[in-house]
């Protein structure tokens, strides 16, 4: 075959891609899978959420200016600070930080979109649908209302009946689940699309953040999505994990929820890090100083995150050994934050700092957010946390660290990259003074508040009596917010002008480094013409340079050809070309996978659980009908990519993305069911009650059924892998798979059924309970997949070379054989074991 | 002049700092030893935050100086020296400080009892007389509050005495006080606990030994209204 020629006509090579990758008009917008708009769409719709968050806040600072004032009661209070962090951490900062890398990452990687498009775009509904929930259920007064962190007992049905806390734990759980999806996306699309010649060591430093903050989150949602659905099974269905009275423990949940909150702060860190890494060599006009020290300091700042949740709970009454250590952690965690710091720092020092509004926020980010973790690492110091623990002095450092390291980066990357989007430059009449009035508010609200809290005000309270000495320094917090907020209304009006009035501008108008600035603005569908080799590190090139030639097509792929929207994957270390990936065009089906899944949820909410099971059913065969026809469904060998090379289109590629996809998820997956034996190993270990009366009663056979077909699915499956190669007949083996699933699965609902004591008596049985659901769950979806697996077959999508369907099977039956087992031989061999 | 200004400045913040439940108007020896802590540390974190904001405008505006040392120098004494030498003292400080506080000799116990959304205190060395929403202390001796809850997590807090310490339904925390001088002064709970937390709040009366014997004397007190 002979490579279509480049088309050295930069506007009809424009019109043909566009043809291809262009999002249709009107109501096809909803089918809008391309990054760019989805990117946009995210950070449109956190920001609208950080209004409503930013309006909570201005009712809740309205409340506390006056002691004793009767503007609102505790039911209401309750709801709106609740609501408010709940808003700010889950509807906000998470979703803005997935919309700016969305946005920005193939754009910098030298990619034309990210590996699974229609996973973006699934995510974002689930995002839209869970937010609506929660905003839904605050309008109709029900909204959850026992603060940001649920703690039990107080969450559980006893204390907190109504659906308050349902809307919180299915809401936020759906919202969880499009965190999930963005986190495999983005590592895998860091992973694998890249640019040519794009070695990991020449990644610009953002794609170091991301893909670290992307394995953070693949680890750290789990154990709140696992704590999520204890929670809600216990309010349900009575299953006793957290109540004390029946062998469970409420500090379970709070090792659960810290297991992820803590990490969530460097989720949210990381990425407004990696702005600000972006733009600090921009405006010093010299590379960042010490890029292998900030990777290596991320890298040390994740591992750590993980191992410091006790800080949030040094007041439980949890041994002093456990303190010591978790106290010592907390503080090391200072040394890789000093490390980029002083990076910053060194890089201003060595360029020749120009100054701009973004140079402004920056500014503010330094003074905010050192304060704020100074203040972090004595709130790590156990004594002095007894005393400002749950009181005005933590709202005051998180704010200062969320919005001293969150909000001010995402400011000044707005004022970076908002002419990116809109293609238009920001007139700075307004951004100064805004700047400066956010900056004065910010302090006046919360300096104040590190003393009011060491006057003793507890957080949480939604008034006070007046004679505590708080009254002047609340009234000054109160003042300051408004301050704050004006600050934040003119920036929306200033955003709005830009978009509106700005000037145009050709391409690269900061002089960067880095390849986002080397596409069309606003950006083009495809964005980039065709895409360039790189041969240095990635944030020291001329954008405006490489934009011009790879607009005129002489890059790789500067052609149209099938209609495909063709994007190149990369061998992950050494960054050469390994394979063509064709990504799928506009689709409904992720809105309505998304609405079908969001029918799940409602329905749970409102306790239908027939609906519930009849949605999630639908929600699998959709999952199994959306990729009947992805992929090939013939081998074409290598294809021409331009200067001279040829690769294979991504069926037919040795590790496609979704493989590698399947990988992340495995591991997601994993953190998932090591939280559980955590759980149960801890309930065991510590809870109040223990050991049960009554332990589970098996015998010999059901066990040992489960185990053979267990290990019968994986081998089946791989014997699928050989017949495909050879050619030979594969049904049978699919055959052979469903049967050894479907009768372990029996096996372990008889286990369930007929052995367990009943989930309803005890921790222990609830929590066999959950081991044992667990199976049956991943030997339900491993069904799924050798379902689509026999679908695909037929019609012709798995060939000899394009088998990764069967591995991706493989690969989930190996995880539920060793899951399996792990977990069958937990809940027989332990309570033997323990009971002695 | 400034010294005068200086000296008013010093006396306001520290006037302002007094209040019934101020950690930062210790009444007891725990306490004290508490805001020394946090007083260090907050003087610490003034001076550790005035030197990065002084970086930072020494290499905006006098960029030829900061350039001096080599971006190497700069990552190396502030992203590793400058924490290695802050860092293990603190640390080691305050966990003395938090050893020292929570000693485990015996002592006399009293039992702090949470409930949404008010406190019940018994005295087993006082004929087992119990009271409502009023904990009544020895002055200068040293106590343990055993802290159980009997509905959700609450937290006994005393800002004057001692930190805090969560009251976790199905467990005993204990706290150490050392009630100092007699006096009043006000506890609360603070950990959120449902739709009254904010009135979840007690008396603290600090007694002589009579005092003591004559507040408890009465059997049992009728709830504060
Ligand atoms: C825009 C200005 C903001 C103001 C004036 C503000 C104000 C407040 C106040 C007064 C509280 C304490 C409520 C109470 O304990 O009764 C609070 C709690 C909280 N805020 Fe903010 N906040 C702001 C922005 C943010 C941002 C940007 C975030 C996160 C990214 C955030 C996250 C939280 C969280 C997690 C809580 C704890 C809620 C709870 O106790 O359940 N806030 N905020
Ligand atoms: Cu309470």
């Amino acid at each position: 075959m002979t490579a279509p020629r480049p088309d050295i006509d930069p506007i009809r090579l424009h019109k043909a891609l566009t043809r291809i990758w262009a999002t249709g008009p009107g109501w096809q917008r909803l089918a809008a899978v391309n990054h760019s708009v989805v990117g946009v769409r995210f950070m449109v719709t956190a920001a609208v959420f950080f209004g409503i968050g930013g309006m909570l806040a201005m009712l809740i600072r309205a409340q506390l200016a006056t002691p004793e004032s009767a503007f609102l009661g505790p039911e209401i209070y309750n709801q709106i600070f609740t609501m408010h962090g709940t808003i700010m951490m889950f509807l906000f900062a998470i979703p803005m930080l997935e919309g700016l890398a969305l946005y920005m990452l193939p754009k910098m990687l030298g990619a034309r979109d990210l590996a699974f498009p229609r996973l973006s775009a699934y995510g974002y509904w689930c995002f839209l649908f869970g937010g609506m929930i929660l905003i839904g259920a605050l309008f109709a007064g029900v909204a959850p209302q026992s603060g940001w962190f649920m703690y039990t007992p107080l969450s559980s049905d006893v204390y907190s009946p109504g659906i308050n806390a349902d809307v919180w734990l299915l809401g936020v759980t759906f919202v969880e689940i499009s965190a999930l999806t963005m986190a495999v996306e983005l590592t895998v699309s860091i992973l694998k699309l890249r640019a040519p010649g794009m070695t990991l060591a020449r990644m610009p430093i953002f794609a170091w953040y991301i893909l670290v903050t992307a394995l953070m989150m693949v680890l750290g949602f789990p154990p709140l999505i696992l704590g999520s659905v204890l929670l809600e099974m216990e309010r349900a269905f009575g299953l006793p994990f957290f109540d004390p009275e029946r062998g469970g423990d409420p500090l379970l949940w709070q090792h659960l929820f810290w297991l992820f909150g803590h990490p969530e702060v460097y989720i949210i860190f990381l990425p407004a890090a990696g702005a600000l890494s972006t733009m600090i060599p921009t405006f010093a006009q010299r590379p960042l100083i010490g890029y292998r020290a900030v990777v290596a300091s991320i890298i040390v700042m994740a591992f750590v995150s993980f191992g410091i949740w006790v800080h949030h709970m040094f007041t439980t009454g949890i041994p002093h050994m456990a303190l010591a250590f978790f106290s010592l952690g907390s503080a090391i965690v200072a040394v890789p934050t000093a490390v980029q710091m002083f990076a910053w720092l060194a890089t201003l020092a060595h360029g020749r700092p120009r100054w701009d509004v973004p140079m402004l926020y920056i500014f503010g980010f330094i003074v905010i957010f050192v304060c704020g973790g100074l203040t972090g690492v004595m709130l790590a110091m156990v004594p002095f946390n007894w005393q400002a623990h749950d009181s005005y002095f933590v709202i005051a450092h998180f704010h200062y660290v969320l919005v001293g390291g969150f909000v001010f980066p995402i400011l000044a990357a707005l004022y970076y990259w908002m002419p990116h989007v809109t293609g238009r430059l920001s007139v700075h009449r307004l951004s100064v003074p805004a700047f400066w009035l956010i900056f004065a508010g910010f302090n006046l609200t919360f300096l104040t508040m590190h003393l009011t809290g060491l006057l003793g005000m507890p957080r949480r309270v939604y008034t006070y009596l007046g004679h505590e000495g708080w009254t002047a320094l609340n009234l000054l917090s109160s003042v300051g917010s408004f301050v704050l907020a004006m600050g934040f209304a003119l920036i929306a009006i200033d955003v709005l002008l830009q978009a509106r009035f700005g000037p145009r501008f050709r391409r690269d108008p900061w002089r960067a480094g880095t390849l986002e600035w080397a596409t069309p603005t606003p950006p083009a569908a495809y964005g980039f013409a065709s895409l360039p080799r790189i041969s240095e590190r990635a944030d020291r090139l001329s954008p405006g340079e490489i934009g011009r030639t790879l607009a005129a097509g002489e890059g790789y792929l500067g052609f149209a050809r099938n209609g495909w929207q063709e994007t190149l994957g990369v061998n992950i270390t050494t960054g050469e070309p390994d394979q063509i990936v064709i990504l799928p065009r506009p689709t409904y089906l992720p809105l309505v996978l998304a609405l079908t899944t969001g029918l799940v949820v409602l329905s749970m909410l409102f306790k239908n659980y027939a609906l519930a099971v009849f949605a999630s059913i639908v929600v699998a065969c959709l999952f199994v009908w959306g990729a009947r026809s992805a992929g090939q469904p013939r081998d074409h060998g290598p294809l021409p990519i331009g200067l001279g090379l040829s690769v294979p289109p991504h069926p037919e590629a040795a590790t496609s993305p979704a493989v590698l996809a399947m990988g992340v998820t495995l591991i997601a997956d994993g953190a998932f069911f090591i939280s559980l034996i955590f759980g149960v190993v801890y309930l065991w270990l510590v809870a109040p009650n223990w050991p049960p009366v009554e332990v589970i009663e098996a015998g010999l056979t059901l066990p040992l059924v489960v185990v053979t077909c267990l290990f019968a699915g994986p081998i089946a499956a791989r014997a699928a892998t050989v017949a495909l190669r050879r050619q030979g007949a594969v049904m049978p083996w699919l055959g052979v798979q469903a049967v050894a699933l479907l009768t372990a699965l029996a096996a372990v609902v008889a286990l369930i059924s007929g052995a367990l004591p009943d989930p309803q008596s005890h921790g222990y049985a609830a929590a066999s309970f959950a081991l044992l659901a667990y199976v049956c769950l991943h030997l339900g979806v491993a069904a799924l997949f050798v379902l689509s697996n026999a679908t695909r077959l037929r019609a012709g999508f798995i060939g000899p070379r394009r088998n990764h369907d069967l591995r991706l099977t493989t690969a989930w039956q190996d995880f539920t054989a060793i899951s399996g087992v792990v977990a069958v031989g937990v809940v027989l061999i332990l309570p033997r074991m323990m009971t002695g | 002049m400034w010294r005068y200004a200086g000296l008013a400045a010093v006396a306001l913040t520290l006037g302002a700092c007094d209040g019934p439940l101020s950690t930062l108007q210790p009444a007891g020896p725990v306490a004290r030893s508490l805001a020394q802590l946090g007083w260090t540390m907050i003087v610490g974190s003034g001076v550790l935050l005035a030197l990065i904001t002084g970086l930072f405008a020494l290499v905006i505006l006098r960029p030829d100086r900061a350039a001096r040392m080599s971006g190497r120098t700069w990552i190396i004494w502030g992203g590793l020296v400058l924490p290695a030498l802050v860092l293990p003292p603190l640390v080691l400080v305050s966990l003395i400080a938090g050893e020292r506080l929570s000693p485990s000799d015996p002592v006399p116990r009293i039992e702090a009892e949470a409930r949404q959304w008010s406190w019940t205190f018994h005295y087993p060395d006082h004929g087992g007389a119990q009271t409502e929403d009023i904990l009544h202390l020895p002055s200068g001796q040293a106590v343990d509050i055993v802290i159980t809850s009997r509905d959700v997590i609450h937290s006994f807090w005393v800002p004057r005495l001692a930190g805090k310490m969560d009251a976790v339904p199905g467990r005993e925390n204990v706290l150490r006080l050392i009630g100092g001088a007699p006096g009043v002064m006000e506890g609360l709970c603070a950990e959120f606990c449902g739709l009254d937390h904010t009135h979840m709040r007690f008396d603290v009366q600090v007694h002589d030994p009579e005092g003591l014997a004559a507040a408890l004397s009465t059997p049992v007190f009728a709830p504060e209204p």
